[in-house]
Formats: structure tokens, C-alpha cells, sequence
């Protein structure tokens, strides 16, 4: 049997890679799939913590976390088209007309 | 020792598909490398008994969002990533941030949790279990949660399509203009607040 604490683990792996591409990365697109998987990451968490507790709250509430990150990646995506049509560039670093 | 075996070969496959996502410098790999992830953290669930979760998991984002990703990857021609300035200093820190956090999280959860194991299907997350829990307990936050997906769907096409109806000054002639400002005159008296005040101003 596998202890809890590797699969919190292995969340906490997939979150820090997820920040890590949310700071490295400079391509918008890239940072948005980064935050997906930063989403992912603490979903595996909100399993492993409704296997240790004997509740399907936990599980539930993955649901409605994919709901939200599926709403965020439509408005998400439809924002970069937009930013792209704009700025004609996908480089977040070229986006920064509220720089000073 | 079955489970056991199973959660280590897909636990690998799923850092080895986050990593990659972060070395990758075309966008499309990284997505594709994120697919992985999502494929084989379904295992995972799986392994936790959560069947519900998984199936979701595989097709809402292995398959609607990643499907979306792709799409977006394609539509806008997205090359390879520029190496700037700023990215370098982000590497440079970035990386050394990522095994440092990562390490601090396993070095903490290993000493400071209780070494209980998480026994194989001891919590059926059936559709059937999670499908009475969801019409029951969270009727309102599912509710809720279908006017969010509305409200983003609006939003998408909203902000997805070309706006051309803003600026109608820009395209329009000499003389259309002149009637657009006809009609926005007629529109103005046509309005019953501005009637209202112009007849007080009479009296």
C-alpha cells in the first residue's frame, strides 16, 4: 500500500514545476498550461486527502475545480487571441503597456 | 506491492511530463508533454479509487481543454519561445526555486505525516456516489457552477470575436456620418428624459 504522504508528494512536485513554468516561461500560452498544472497538482492533493478522511467531498470538489479551469481556459485562450491580435506577439515581456 | 509499483511508474511518467513541459521551448511540445501528465495522473486517481475523477479528468482536460490548448497553438501560429533578458534571469533562478520548494514539500510531508497508507478502492468514488452527493448536498454550488460555464462561454465569444460595431466613426464616409449623426440627434430627442427637460426648459 502506498502512504499518503507520496502522493501529497507528488503534488507538491507537480505544483513547484507548475510555478516554476509560470516564472520561467515567456510564452503566454506556456504559462497558462503551467497554471493548469498547478491546478492539476492540488486536484491529486483534494484525492489523496478524500482517500485519507473517508470523505467524497474531496472528490467532488475536483469537479468543480475542472469546472472552473475548464470556464478559465476558454476566457483564457479567448484572451490571448485577443492579446494577439492586439500586440501581435505571444512574448509576455512584450506585453507591458502598464509598465512604467 | 502491485499498487505500489503502478503509483511509482506513473508518478515518474508524471514528472517526467512536467519537467518536460518546462524544457520544451515549442509551445506544442509543452502541450503535448502536459497531456501526459493529465493521462497519467488519471492513473493515479484510479489507484485512489476515485473512478469518477478519473474518467472526468481524461475528458475534460486530457481531452476538451488540451483539445482547446492545441487548438489555440495552431490557430495562432505560436513559433518557438524567444530567449530574452529577463528570461534568462528567471531560468537562473527559476530552476534552482523549483528543486529547492520541491525538496522543502517532500522533506516536510515524509518527517511530519503519519505514515498511513491510502488502501486500494477503500473509497469508491462511483458516479453514482458522486452524481447523489452533487444533487443533494452541493445542488447550489453545481448550480452555480453552470451559470459560471455560461457566463465564461459569453465572455469567450465576447472577447474571441473582432469588434468592429465600436468604432463606427473610423469606416463610415462623409455622408453616412452625417447621417449616423442625423439619427444619433433624433435618437437624443426621441429619449422620454431629454424631452422631459427640454419642455421644462419651455416653461
Amino acid at each position: 500500500m502506498v502512504p499518503l504522504s507520496y502522493y501529497l508528494v507528488l503534488s507538491g512536485i507537480l505544483f513547484a514545476c507548475g510555478v516554476t513554468g509560470f516564472l520561467v516561461k515567456r510564452n503566454i500560452i506556456t504559462i497558462f498550461m503551467a497554471i493548469e498544472l498547478m491546478l492539476n497538482g492540488v486536484n491529486l492533493s483534494f484525492v489523496a486527502f478524500a482517500a485519507q478522511w473517508h470523505s467524497l467531498s474531496g472528490q467532488v470538489f475536483v469537479f468543480f475545480v475542472m469546472v472552473v479551469a475548464a470556464a478559465e481556459a476558454a476566457v483564457g485562450l479567448a484572451i490571448i487571441i485577443a492579446v494577439q491580435r492586439n500586440r501581435e506577439t505571444l512574448n509576455v515581456d512584450r506585453v507591458n503597456l502598464l509598465k512604467l | 506491492m502491485l499498487h505500489l509499483i503502478l503509483f511509482l511508474v506513473f508518478g515518474a511518467f508524471c514528472v517526467a511530463g512536467a519537467v518536460n513541459l518546462l524544457v520544451q521551448r515549442h509551445p506544442i511540445n509543452s502541450a503535448l508533454s502536459l497531456i501526459v501528465v493529465m493521462a497519467s495522473l488519471a492513473v493515479e486517481y484510479l489507484l485512489l479509487g476515485a473512478e469518477f475523477v478519473a474518467a472526468v479528468q481524461v475528458i475534460i482536460y486530457a481531452g476538451a481543454i488540451m483539445v482547446l490548448f492545441v487548438f489555440v497553438i495552431m490557430l495562432l501560429n505560436a513559433g518557438e519561445e524567444e530567449s530574452t533578458k529577463g528570461s534568462q534571469v528567471a531560468m537562473v533562478l527559476g530552476i534552482p526555486g523549483m528543486a529547492v520548494g520541491s525538496g522543502l514539500i517532500a522533506w516536510v510531508l515524509l518527517t511530519h505525516s503519519g505514515t498511513r497508507a491510502a488502501q486500494l478502492g477503500e473509497l469508491p468514488g462511483t458516479p453514482k456516489t458522486i452524481g447523489w452527493l452533487l444533487f443533494h448536498e452541493f445542488l447550489l454550488p453545481f448550480e452555480i457552477t453552470s451559470v459560471l460555464v455560461l457566463i465564461a462561454i459569453m465572455g469567450a465569444v465576447v472577447l474571441a470575436t473582432r469588434q468592429e460595431t465600436t468604432a463606427p466613426h473610423k469606416e463610415m464616409g462623409p455622408e453616412q456620418l452625417q447621417r449616423f449623426d442625423a439619427r444619433s440627434d433624433f435618437l437624443s430627442q426621441a429619449t422620454p428624459g431629454t424631452a422631459m427637460a427640454q419642455s421644462r426648459k419651455e416653461d
